[in-house]
């Protein structure tokens, strides 16, 4: 059986492969109604609102229904009971779970105890890939993969769909350039493994330094509890702020991309212009969850 | 001239049992944890720790009366004692040696310091980790543990 549970599972040629489905699906050259029959249940034990509708609305496209348990009922349906039970009775229910869980590793755990495919919808600060592979697919709609600068900035130490994205580019021979504040860098270990996987990584103090050199700008939330006090958050935010100023000069193929929600790291002015592709990001999100389903699915 | 002192056993010899040699200086109590091997065993035992060697300069030794390791449990070892020898002792004699050698699976061996991993809490499942080049990464989160691996054994 087939799960996705982490994007560090997948082969380069596999995310191409998935990718490329998801062009298909997006440009309905291939029309998919591999769920027609089918029941997903969406498990959410912590609340996702887009994420959980975006998958509701990909599995009904493809001509499935949904049950789904969200957090609040989560907890009295599931009381007392481990995530493997939980699992395990629901895979009699439903032709495939997809999962959210505040704990790391816990759609891992659920692939082993599932008897359907279980897709991994963000597991704690772990692994979300559905997120990454949206990611992957907006570059790839404006560029090829192979080679290109990705500047990743803001928080690099917490944010994970950063990290994510980052491994994944790894398959592509990409150079990486870090802007974060002090005490939010890429840690070690990952940094470590990127630069043995063959990528370049270039940290630097201000993103001006690089902006011109980038294709793609990823910016990532800042929260405010990783800061001392308020201000010290205030100034940071500031000072990382995506601007229409900071754009000036920029590459004319430059993509600016957000996972959302945005905690005012862009500039609503930004919106606008042509390297703003967030919101499309966020769309793409449909196609690529399709293209999931019907991988685990077939 | 020095003449080298008479070749002798530092603690009393053993009938039968297992003799754990060229343990890392310092890595006895952790060998020995990692085997399950506590006070409360009931095991007779006798612990060396930081003799001289020939070879290593200083070591520890584990001799354990009356149980012969397997190579599973033994094998656990050689993430903290990776030149450990195992001798299984015979009527005084040894009648089999071997090294160690990583696994590369562990499970139920070490837990994973992330406390928002999965197999931190009660679910039906023992901690499991893949042997890497740079430590031990964990099977459901992906943490790496890169040093002091004996202060996660469980
Ligand atoms: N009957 C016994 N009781 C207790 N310890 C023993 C007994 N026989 C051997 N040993 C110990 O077991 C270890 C291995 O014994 P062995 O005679 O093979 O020594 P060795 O030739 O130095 O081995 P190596 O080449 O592994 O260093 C030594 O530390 C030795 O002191
Ligand atoms: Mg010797
Ligand atoms: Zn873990």
């Amino acid at each position: 059986m087939y799960h996705i549970i982490s994007i560090l599972d997948f082969s380069r040629e596999q995310i191409d492969a998935l990718l490329e489905k998801a062009r298909k699906i997006d440009k309905h050259i291939e029309i998919e109604r591999s769920l027609e029959g089918k029941q997903v249940a969406l498990l959410f034990f912590e609340p996702s609102t887009r994420t959980r509708m975006s998958f509701a609305s990909a599995v009904s496209r493809l001509g499935g229904t949904t049950i789904c348990v969200d957090s609040v009922e989560g907890s009295s349906i599931i009381k007392g009971e481990t995530l493997a039970d939980t699992v395990r009775v629901v895979s009699g229910y439903v032709d495939a779970i997809v999962l959210r869980h505040p704990k790391e590793g816990a759609a891992r755990l659920a692939s082993e105890f599932a008897t359907v495919p279980v897709i991994n919808a963000g597991d704690g600060a772990g692994q979300h890939p559905s997120q990454t592979l949206l990611d992957l697919y907006t570059i790839r709609q404006s560029m090829p993969l192979e080679g290109i600068n990705v500047g990743l900035i803001g928080d690099l130490r917490y944010g994970r769909t950063a990290h994510s994205l980052a491994q994944a580019l790894s398959h592509y021979h990409v150079n990486l350039f870090t802007i974060a504040p002090n005490g939010l860098e890429l840690p070690e270990t990952i940094q470590l493994e990127l630069r043995d996987m063959g990528t370049d990584i270039c940290e630097c103090a201000e993103v001006q330094d690089v902006i011109r050199d980038l294709d793609v700008l990823y910016v990532t939330r800042l929260q405010r509890e990783r800061f001392p006090d308020s201000a010290t958050y205030v100034n940071v935010q500031q000072s990382y702020k995506v601007t229409p100023q900071l754009l000036s000069g920029v590459k004319d193929h430059l993509i600016v991309l957000h996972p959302l929600p945005r905690a005012g790291e862009i500039d609503p002015a930004v919106d606008s212009l042509p390297y703003a592709r967030y919101f499309e990001q966020a769309r793409n999100g449909i196609p690529v969850r399709m293209a999931m389903l019907r991988e685990v699915m077939q | 001239m020095n003449e080298a002192p008479p070749r002798q056993l530092l603690v009393s010899p053993i009938k039968n049992g297992t003799v754990i040699d060229h343990i890392t200086a310092g890595e006895a109590l952790n060998v020995l944890k990692i085997l399950g091997i506590t006070g409360t065993t009931s095991e007779r035992l006798s612990i060396a720790t930081n003799v001289v060697s020939r070879d290593m300069r200083r070591k520890d030794i584990v001799k354990i009366e009356n149980r012969e390791l397997m190579t599973e449990e033994v094998d656990r070892i050689a993430l903290i004692a990776p030149r450990a020898t195992i001798n299984i002792i015979r009527e005084y004699r040894v009648v089999e040696k071997k090294g160690v050698e990583i696994p590369s699976v562990l499970i139920g061996v070490v837990r994973c310091p992330n406390p928002g991993c999965i197999s931190n809490t009660d679910e039906p499942i023992e901690s499991r980790f893949e042997v890497v080049e740079k430590g031990l990464r964990c099977y459901y989160c992906d943490n790496l543990i890169t040093r002091d691996i004996a202060r996660h054994i469980i």
